[in-house]
């Protein structure tokens, strides 16, 4: 290790699995974590919390059901309040998870093998949790099935209206909470495989010995197998810049000043993909600290996780800044009014909390001392998720609040059910995700053996001639 | 006469003598990638050509080494997809225009630019399934049983283990000869496996 540091590329581009680990000790690290007690308290402390939420959102949610959706503050002029701005961030959460599965793996970044597992189930989780704000606004979510998907039924007979963009966002999100899903478990078959091979009680042979299909992995599955998940990759890189665009596609092809721009498709992929990977960040230095994942998830792979941050948020503070220009630049003045009222309107502590949040937090990321901090970076990815959250807000409230006629403004107010519905998806979100952390390999064994098995073969040479990585 | 008769129908307890015990075929147990490479490719130019290698990641070059054909899969998917696209033109132009047909701000009841949307995620849609459904065709699975889990270190193969089985459909299968042959490529434990 010594002199493997002497040498400069080494530093560079460091192994992304430390303490020279064999394909054994990789299975028997991650395999361990679902077959015993979490290690340390946190663990408890965080079902803690979920669980009273999740009851919160089990409440709010009858309420809503027996009540209608009154109970939340939507009204005229806000027609659209905290439920598409949950909704919308949410979506969002789930994107890093698929660019790293998809994208990343498209590219070749042997990087992603470490956290694309613990990214995929967080984009189903952050998924169910949007799609919940969908379902219930109809208000009779029991029904929702005739209203949202083309299925031919006796209680309407009629059907979708396809030129709606809120109908190309059901199909959006449905094929994408799909393809994840997929995706997702296709990854984990041979890591199930595994669990069923090492276990002792009979039980959980069984269930691991059904969900894994019986693998094998013998070559020819490997064969089918690897070229399926390229495919899935292939499919889910346009996928997931599609889901997001069609979710700005709600607002886009409105007429609402504020609304309706040419920006929004790319500015929204890339606020998604901000504030996603700002939340795998918080989950990903969490389960590190519990389960004693350091040598697996290495700081580099933290590092790098912060450079798509800053390159995002660069992004997203330059679509800021060439909204406002083309608002003034337009000279249409209901544009120029609702920009100037943004920032300056009864909802600018809204506009400012996401500029501070969103724009300046990224920043420090430009300094290699904060970036491979971790306390530092978990911090700064909070204030990023507050600020995304605050973004939709400010584009959906801010938009509403003021129209065309003076003498319908309003101002919006949630009420403790939309709080309490909001709060209540942290709780199933922090749940399923604890679950899973605690009975599925959360990092992708079979993948990061074939890293392994790269790092072996190539380490030598490195460290003689300075091979690239 | 009659006993012949059953054993060749193969009906449970007439089996003629040799086929009541069957074999999967032998199974060579190898420390890395590298030996198992090593041992397909001997293996391939003695002559045998019914094998096939258990590995807890894929290991590249081994098709090749195996002689095992491309696999059909990009193709299953190109129809599959195809199926998205035409029947997301069909659902969205009978639903649109023919079934509910209903004007909204004048707009015409079926175009082509606001179908983009559905045309392409049922095509995605459909292309995963494709991918998922027919991966699992191919590799046959679920499967309840197979051979393969009778070797006695069956589980390396998910671990860390890098196994060759030369299959009894072999034409030059002899065990005992396979055995050595095997044995003598550095495997580390070989073993005539039953089905």
């Amino acid at each position: 290790m010594a002199d493997l540091a002497l040498d400069p590329r080494m530093e560079l581009n460091p192994p992304l699995i430390t303490s020279g680990a064999t394909y054994a000790e990789v299975n028997q690290q991650i395999s361990v974590i679902t077959e015993t007690a979490p290690p340390k308290q946190w663990y408890w402390v965080f079902f803690g919390v979920a669980l009273p939420l999740l009851g919160l959102l089990g409440v709010c949610l009858t309420y809503l059901a027996f009540t209608g959706i009154g109970v939340w503050g939507n009204n005229v002029p806000v027609g659209w309040g905290w439920d598409i701005t949950n909704f919308v961030w949410w979506i969002g959460i789930g994107h890093a998870g698929t660019l790293i599965s998809a994208i990343l793996f498209l590219f070749r970044q042997k990087w992603r093998t470490s956290i694309n597992r613990a990214a995929e189930a967080m984009t189903l989780f952050a998924v169910a949790c949007a799609g919940i704000y969908p379902l219930f606004h109809t208000g009779r979510p029991w029904r929702a099935f005739y209203w949202l998907l083309p299925a031919p039924n006796e209680l309407l007979h009629m059907w979708q209206n396809f030129r709606s963009p809120l109908m190309w966002d059901v199909f959006a999100v449905s094929t994408y909470a799909t393809v994840s899903a997929l995706f997702w478990f296709v990854g984990l078959i041979p890591d199930l495989a595994t669990l069923r091979d090492r276990a002792q009680n009979p039980v959980r042979k069984t269930i691991f010995g059904i969900l894994s299909l019986g693998w094998r992995g013998s070559a020819s599955q490997w064969r089918h197998y690897e070229l399926a998940y390229l495919i899935l990759a292939g499919l889910s890189t346009p996928l997931v810049l599609s889901v997001h665009s069609i979710v700005s596609f709600d607002f886009a092809t409105s007429v609402l000043p504020g609304w309706h721009t040419t920006i929004f498709p790319p500015y929204f992929v890339a606020g998604a993909v901000f504030s996603g990977f700002a939340m795998v960040i918080t989950l990903m230095t969490l389960a590190r600290y519990i389960y004693g994942l350091e040598n697996l998830i290495t700081i580099k792979h933290l590092e790098n996780m912060c450079k798509v941050i800053l390159a995002t948020g660069t992004i997203v503070g330059f679509a800021y800044a060439t909204e406002f220009f083309i608002a003034w630049y337009s000279a249409n003045q209901y544009e120029r009014f609702i920009f100037m009222n943004r920032a300056f309107g009864p909802y600018g502590w809204a506009y400012w909390t996401m500029i501070s949040c969103n724009v300046i937090a990224p920043q420090f990321f430009w300094f290699k001392k904060l970036r491979t901090s971790v306390p530092v970076m978990f911090v700064l990815c909070i204030f990023i998720n507050i600020g995304m959250w605050f973004e939709r807000f400010v584009i959906i409230a801010t938009s509403l609040h003021r129209d065309f006629l003076p003498s319908s403004w309003g101002y919006f107010r949630p009420t403790w059910v939309d709080i309490g519905t909001f709060a209540g998806t942290f709780g199933l979100f922090l749940t399923l995700f604890l679950l899973f952390l605690r009975f599925l390999p959360a990092i992708a064994i079979s993948e990061v053996k074939g890293v392994l098995h790269h790092q072996i073969n190539t380490q030598p040479a490195t460290a003689g001639k300075g091979g690239a990585h | 006469m009659a006993t012949n008769l059953l054993a060749r129908l193969n009906l449970p307890g007439f089996e003629s003598e040799s086929k009541k015990v069957k074999h999967y075929g032998v199974v060579a147990n190898f420390d890395t990638p590298e030996d198992l490479l090593r041992a397909v490719r001997t293996a391939r130019a003695a002559g045998f050509s019914k094998m096939e290698a258990y590995t807890p990641f894929p290991i590249h070059g081994i098709d090749e080494a195996l002689g095992a054909p491309r696999s059909p899969l990009g193709k299953i998917v190109m129809c599959c997809g195809l199926t998205g696209l035409v029947s997301a033109v069909l659902l969205q132009w009978w639903t649109g225009a023919v079934d509910y047909p209903l004007s909204v701000a004048g707009k015409p009841l079926f175009a082509l630019e606001p179908s983009v949307p559905i045309m392409f995620e049922l095509s995605v849609l459909l292309s995963a399934f494709g991918a998922v459904f027919g991966m699992l065709h191919l590799n046959r699975l679920p499967t309840y049983y197979h051979a393969f889990f009778n070797y006695s270190k069956a589980e390396g193969a998910s671990n860390d283990r890098f196994l060759l089985a030369v299959e009894v459909e072999d034409p030059k299968f002899i065990a005992e000869e396979v055995k050595t042959f095997l044995d003598s490529c550095g495997s580390r434990h070989t073993e005539l496996v039953e089905a």
